[in-house]
């Protein structure tokens, strides 16, 4: 049992937390929230050669050789000032979908200009219908000649609007909902028959909406296996998510804390009114519960048996909506009429939040999840 | 005991349902399927149907032009309303500042400000709130000197103003007297937003929308006649609008129409193959919604018959507000969550997102604000533990 951060881990942490502060405030988010891209390619640049990109990724991949951990423990302070680089859909997303599916030769010639920052990818698994279920797609590909052609609608693709490349979930067999038959193909954005259209989203990030018309894709890895695949990348997902809530959560309780000390009504500082001192104690214990289960998810992402893996993630998810929805909605509330002001920044997390809670499997679906694992009904 | 309503009062609602029906223009009814924003000229182009219909201030004594209609009645228009979603109109002159000249205001002033909140010709905003004075609003700084001539000179700033970028008229509440405690220094002025001095900067809020300003008066001249009642009784008059039809306050035709609208969706949407409302789980997290919602709708009945037999508000109705703004969160959350990807929209073009999602984002981020205005959660159970439970203070 040992929750200490080892000496190169608290460096890291150490080094972004002080980027974040000084390079990436809140302030960032709010410019480039206005901008078409919704980031800055120089400050993803600048994450590759700090090796924050490929942190978890082998090192014949371009990468570090590091665990998730060290990937979460980045998000995690990322978190903490909102910063807007598409970290979570580029790296965790489309990197590890192509570190699973692709042949290693493949992913070894594919990944090393994503983790030096030169590229963003983007994850194309969800569809109008089923939630974001792996398997639950209708979007086809049939092969043609010596390569496959793509046809369907994906939704909600992350950083799509600005990938270089896009990695599709697709039929090859199979009806929609069958477990097999799903594969991984890399969509050339700017290919004959691909339409990218962006969208604006709540918290400031930009995604797209991609039409595929008989598209061209190259098939990643094995035709037909990719759906536990795409399971695996989405609890990555679903990890990073609760890292990154877990960050939010903590800038939420410091920043409510500070103004409960500041703001004075009838005479004194509000913070001393017994019922709003007990409301941020509440923040704060559910900040320190929804952190060790996002601990626990980020220990147990790595882990190769996928039912310890589900039950720590989805034990997390669920936490992460509970305690920071709480977090969230009554940071806001403490702040008063400034609180649901665009200009304050409580606002912004309140967003963020929203988004983390809502992708890579709701509350709804966690919950289910964990209580049809084995695990939940052992030893009874 | 007996909870239901009589045949006069199901006929009633069945008129103002076919009324309703005819009245609201097909593209006000389109946006209130969808629950889109409406724009302040929508608002007052439904203003004006129901003024011109008669029932545009409900709760208006018959003299001053309302429908004459007992509070059972206006509970049921109020319904029909929200269950529509029909544009809602802006309080500040309607139920805020109509009934206080009703109440304390001379003659002149009824007559010179009534008709026009009644038509919709004058829009009012209440400037109440300041930077400092918030849940004490009783520290406000703003002042109002009297002189030689008997007018005023208006100084200060007023913030969170709501629609003041549309208003012709702002009530304030201003210091007259700094030597006194707090509240009794405090007058009430209708001020003309024309006067030279006024300056309105509207900022966004959350949801994205530009729906409160700050609003400053740099020696504002405010002439005598538009003083209310007399010098330093701002307070008492304010306080005396404050708990005015609190039953209108709960929203529970706004909670019910998002829970039934979530329903709608869920019933459309398709997870594993079968519709959301048919996962056992989700559907009992959306009954356990109605259920609370339920307990809300008793009380506000319980109120209701309470105000019926001319009983002053009881412990019952202070408990709406509270419950009321919650389950205004809690329903839209729970729509949220029904239209899941589809809700981390943010003001997209029309047709990138279905129509479900292209306002519910915007309100879900609002809607934080029904448990911090109109007197905040917290105040209310400072009032509640005060004046009900009659507990004791530090
Ligand atoms: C959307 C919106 C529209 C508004 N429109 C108008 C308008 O048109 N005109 C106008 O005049 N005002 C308006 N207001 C202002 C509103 O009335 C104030 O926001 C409200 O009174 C709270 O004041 P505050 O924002 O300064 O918060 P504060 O009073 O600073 O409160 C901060 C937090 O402390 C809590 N708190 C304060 N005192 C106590 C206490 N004694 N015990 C326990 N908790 C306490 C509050 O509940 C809140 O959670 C609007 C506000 C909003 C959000």
């Amino acid at each position: 049992m040992d929750f200490e951060l080892s000496d190169d881990q608290r460096l890291l942490v150490r080094t972004v937390a002080d980027f974040c502060k000084k390079e990436s405030p809140v302030t960032r988010l709010r410019q480039l929230r206005e901008t078409e891209l919704g980031w800055e390619p120089r400050t993803l640049a600048q994450m590759g050669e700090l090796g924050w990109l490929g942190v978890m990724f082998p090192e014949e991949y371009g990468g570090l050789g590091g665990s998730f951990t060290d990937t979460a423990l980045i998000l995690e302070q990322l978190g903490m000032t909102l910063v807007p680089e598409p970290y979570l859909a580029s790296i965790v997303l489309g990197g590890l979908a192509v570190r699973f599916a692709a042949a290693p030769e493949r992913a070894a010639e594919l990944l090393p200009p994503l983790l030096a920052g030169e590229e963003v990818w983007a994850l194309a698994y969800a569809e109008a219908q089923g939630r974001g279920a792996p398997s639950d797609i209708e979007t086809r590909a049939t092969q043609r000649g010596d390569g496959y052609r793509l046809t369907g609608e994906k939704r909600w693709v992350l950083a799509g609007h600005g990938a270089s490349r896009l990695i599709v979930s697709a039929r090859t067999a199979g009806d929609p909902r069958d477990a097999s038959g799903v594969s991984l193909f890399l969509v050339d954005p700017k290919a004959p028959g691909v339409t990218v259209t962006r969208v604006d989203c709540m918290d400031g990030h930009k995604a797209a909406m991609v039409s595929l018309a008989d598209a061209p894709g190259e098939l990643l890895g094995e035709a037909g296996a990719a759906a536990p695949i795409l399971t695996r990348v989405l609890d990555y997902g679903a990890a990073a998510a609760c890292a990154e809530g877990s960050g939010i959560m903590q800038a939420v309780l410091a920043m409510t804390r500070d103004y409960l000390c500041d703001r004075a009504q009838f005479g004194v500082k509000i913070g001393t009114f017994q019922a709003l001192q007990h409301r941020a104690v509440d923040l704060f214990v559910e900040t320190e519960l929804a952190k060790s289960s996002a601990i626990a998810a980020m220990i147990a992402a790595d882990d190769e048996r996928p039912e310890e893996r589900m039950r720590a993630v989805s034990a997390a998810k669920c936490q992460l909506t509970l305690s920071g929805g709480f977090v969230v909605r009554q940071g806001t509330q403490l702040h008063g009429g400034i609180g649901v002001t665009d200009e304050h920044d409580i606002g912004l997390y309140f967003k963020r939040m929203h988004s983390l809670v809502t992708l890579f499997g709701d509350e709804t679906f966690h919950t289910q999840r964990f209580a049809s694992l084995p695990s939940f009904t052992a030893h009874l | 005991m007996d909870m239901s309503f009589s045949p006069e009062q199901e006929a009633f609602r069945a008129e103002v349902r076919s009324w309703l029906r005819e009245a609201l223009p097909p593209e006000l009814a389109i946006k209130a399927e969808h629950d889109a924003a409406f724009s302040h000229e929508e608002v007052m182009t439904w203003h004006q149907i129901l003024a011109a219909k008669g029932w545009v201030a409900p709760h208006w004594p018959k003299e001053h032009g309302g429908p004459g209609w007992d509070a059972t009645q206006r509970y049921i228009f109020s319904q029909e309303l929200e269950l529509m979603g029909t544009p809602q109109l802006s309080p500040f002159g309607l139920a805020m500042v109509g009934p206080l000249i009703m109440q304390f205001g001379s003659a002149e002033q009824q007559q010179r400000f009534l008709p026009k909140i009644l038509s919709g010709e004058e829009v009012w905003c209440q400037g109440y709130s300041e930077p400092g004075a918030g849940s004490d609003l009783a520290s406000l700084t703003t002042r109002a000197d009297k002189q030689a001539d008997g007018d005023y000179l208006l100084t200060g700033q007023k913030t969170w103003t709501t629609y003041a970028q549309y208003a012709d008229w702002i009530f304030v509440l201003a210091r007259t007297n700094q030597d006194v405690k707090q509240q009794a220094g405090i007058s009430f002025f209708l001020v003309d937003m024309k006067t030279p001095g006024i300056t309105v900067k509207p900022f966004l809020t959350t949801g994205g929308t530009p729906a409160f300003c700050e609003t400053w008066f740099d020696a504002v001249r405010v002439p005598k006649e538009n003083l209310i009642g007399q010098e330093n009784m701002g307070w008492t008059y304010a306080k005396a609008l404050l708990g005015h039809e609190r039953t209108l306050v709960a929203g529970v035709g706004i909670s019910a129409r998002t829970l039934l609208r979530a329903k709608r969706l869920a019933a459309e949407i398709q997870v594993n193959g079968a519709p959301l409302l048919e996962d056992p789980a989700f559907r009992a997290k959306l009954a356990k919604t109605e259920i609370k919602l339920e307990a809300l709708r008793v009380t506000v009945l319980r109120a209701l018959a309470s105000a019926q037999l001319g009983h002053a508000p009881g412990a019952e109705s202070s408990i709406l507000k509270l419950r009321g703004t919650e389950l205004q969160q809690e329903s839209i959350d729970l729509l949220m969550e029904v239209i899941g990807h589809d809700g981390l929209s943010w003001f997209n073009a029309e047709g990138v997102v279905p129509p479900r999602a292209e306002s519910a984002p915007s309100i879900f981020n609002y809607v934080r604000a029904a448990t911090i205005y109109a007197g905040s959660n917290e105040i209310q159970k400072n009032i509640i533990a005060k004046l009900i439970l009659g507990l004791p203070s530090a």
